[in-house]
């Protein structure tokens, strides 16, 4: 039969008249939890904003039109030459357009399917920036910006100006960051852009677009879908890219391999054009795994030293509980709750602090060219952290009082009363 | 007259350093309501003896009957609980938790009885510590009370349960003369009013010889 009453009572007078080492083991462990959810919070939050920096540019699924040589050339079709040994030379690309062929009824099926987020238009121009008699090459995007907006986070980068402005504007552009500074171009003024046909159409400047990419800004520029249609002379279904956001991003190549037999299109998923780019996140997340793991540890090593000394102070009282009546299990739960008291005292606290340290770092700026909506120090604060911290503060404080009390347990009275 | 408490045979071995017989064929018992004390020199087994006793070790061969109950090769749980009920203990040095009151290092095996409120264990711990006139002291720490005093709550902690027989190991060994006869007393009045069983350890021949019968030892035997 166990008296917890009795159990808890002189385990809290233990505790409270050994103040110091209750203080000092519980901050051992406010340490390590706090130190754990500090560092787990920035680091993870680190690996997220560089995540979202690549991902969020990248569409879950891309449609486009492949210019790229057939498959099966036409002598292959001739039965006379079924049995010879045919060898093309200079073989040329298949005869076709970039536009999307359907691309309208294509972007009305995929708006109706259930596990599309949302999809979009894209016309890809190839233009020449016109300053005095320089020419600078460069994309123009035709978009439907308000739609692009909902689905990608182009809405952070658009420096100066808003997405709407451009919707609002019959020929405005949204001029990428670096093409503005090399030209000396602002918002408000005027940009020519020459079709590589050599049509030249003035532009207004409505907004400043920076993505971070140095490489996309000094080319890159938006513009209205019809717009683009506009400058090139094409007709309101000319289109040659469709972008898809899902609900669900694990489903994306599946689901492009089967766009792709569909509509006879080329359909590229997040995972095929960032192979590489998912190694490094998951190398770094296993560097955050191992530092946290190091850190926790040492932690629970920390508390098991204290307890050990906490219990060996206690050698007397444990004979004295022992003699007047207290089983080898009482004594062991004495000091198993002190040790999950000092646990939960310094997890709790240790949540705390990693949340405070969190709060510095995240209002601690960070202003950095590449990064236009990043301005403090990315923090990801994900509960599940916490969650973590404070259950690993009670099984290392189990367990560092497992040990220790244990021993106490087995500990025969009349060797200490005896002194031997 | 009945044996409150009795021994057959026991045998002890110490295995270190040496191999060595502590313990030789020790059969005796102790009467209900006598006042025993256990003499011999150092080295004779007679706090050996004691732990047997108390049934603090369990390292030994023979038989061991409380009330006539045999106590050889309960569990240790079982064991804390026979201590619990039936064995007070007084050690030579007082051993008191020192971070507790008097009046709770009285009440500790009471609580851990758990037979009584908290309300009537307070009172039978006040009553025992008025009965040795230390009642004034129940709120003081351990740690800040006289030898003498420490002992005097050693006996009280060891009376709460009202037990079968109260053990000592010297508990005069370590108190100046005064005191020394104040704890006698003390033991002397509780065989008479309380019929209490007491078995002591002492080296002191003063206070054997005032007692009921003398045990003595030499070499791991006891001598009649």
């Amino acid at each position: 039969m166990i008296n917890w009453k009795v159990i808890l009572n002189i385990a809290r007078t233990h505790l409270l008249t050994k103040m110091k080492s209750t203080v000092t083991a519980s901050l051992g462990v406010t340490f390590g939890i706090g130190a754990y959810i500090t560092l787990v919070s920035f680091m993870t939050g680190l690996n997220e904003m560089l995540d979202s920096l690549i991902l969020n540019q990248t569409p879950h699924i891309h449609i486009y039109n492949e210019i790229e040589p057939s498959e099966k050339q036409p002598i292959a079709l001739y039965q006379e030459f079924e049995d010879a040994l045919n060898v093309v030379r200079s073989v040329k690309p298949k005869q076709s357009q970039k536009k999307i062929h359907n691309g309208l009824p294509i972007l009305n099926y995929l708006k109706k399917d259930k596990k599309v987020y949302g999809a979009t238009p894209q016309l890809r121009a190839q233009i020449f920036y016109l300053s005095g008699s320089i020419e600078l090459g460069g994309n123009l995007v035709g978009v439907d910006i308000l739609e692009e907006a909902r689905l990608s986070n182009i809405g952070d980068y658009i420096v100066e100006g808003t997405a709407q402005d451009l919707k609002n504007s019959e020929n405005g552009i949204l001029l990428g960051a670096g093409l503005a500074k090399k030209m000396s171009l602002k918002e408000g003024d005027r940009v020519q852009v020459s079709t590589i046909k050599g049509d030249v159409f003035p532009l207004k400047i409505v907004g400043i677009y920076q993505s971070g990419i140095a490489d996309i800004d000094n080319i890159q520029s938006y513009a209205n879908l019809k717009t683009v249609q506009r400058i090139l002379g094409e007709a309101q279904n000319y289109i040659t890219d469709i972008n898809i956001k899902l609900y669900d991003i694990n489903e994306a190549t599946t689901m492009a391999k089967s766009l792709g037999k569909q509509f006879q299109v080329k359909a590229t998923s997040i995972n095929e054009a960032n192979a590489q780019f998912e190694t490094g996140s998951n190398i770094r997340n296993l560097i955050t795994y191992a530092v946290s793991i190091t850190l926790l540890i040492v932690a629970g090593f920390g508390i098991y030293n204290i307890l050990n000394m906490l219990i060996y102070e206690k050698m007397k009282d444990i004979a004295i509980l022992k003699a007047t009546g207290f089983s080898g299990i009482d004594v062991q739960l004495i000091f198993m709750s002190q040790a999950m008291i000092i646990g939960a005292l310094g997890g709790i606290l240790g949540l705390v602090v990693g949340f405070v340290l969190s709060r510095l770092i995240d209002n601690v700026a960070f202003v950095t060219e590449a990064l236009p909506t990043i301005t403090t120090y990315p923090i990801n604060y994900n509960i599940w952290y916490y969650v973590i911290g404070f259950s690993f503060a009670l099984i290392s404080t189990f367990v560092a009082g497992w040990l220790p009390s244990n021993k106490a347990r087995r500990i025969d009275p009349v060797r200490i009363i005896r002194g031997t | 007259m009945e044996f409150v408490l009795e021994t057959k045979n026991i045998n002890k071995y110490f295995e270190k350093p040496v191999e060595f017989h502590v313990l030789k064929d020790i059969s005796f018992g102790i009467k209900k309501g006598e006042f025993a004390s256990i003499m011999g020199k150092s080295g004779s087994g007679k706090s050996t003896l004691l732990y047997i006793l108390s049934t603090m070790d369990t390292d030994y061969t023979g038989e061991l009957y409380l009330n006539n109950e045999l106590i050889t090769g309960q569990n240790h749980n079982k064991l804390s609980q026979i201590r619990n009920y039936n064995i007070g203990f007084v050690f030579q040095f007082h051993y008191l938790l020192s971070e507790f009151s008097v009046l709770e290092n009285v009440m500790l095996p009471a609580k851990k009885m758990a037979e009584k409120s908290l309300a009537e264990i307070e009172h039978d711990a006040m009553e025992k510590l008025r009965m040795l006139d230390i009642e004034k002291l129940a709120h003081q720490r351990a740690s800040r009370i006289s030898g003498g005093e420490k002992q005097r709550v050693a006996i009280a902690r060891a009376l709460i349960n009202n037990p079968a027989i109260l053990m000592g190991d010297e508990p005069t060994g370590n108190l100046d003369s005064h005191n020394s006869e104040n704890v006698f007393s003390i033991f002397k009045r509780l065989k008479e009013e309380e019929g209490l069983s007491l078995l002591i350890v002492t080296h002191d021949d003063d206070f054997a010889k005032r007692t009921d019968r003398i045990i003595q030892m030499e070499d791991g035997r006891i001598l009649d």
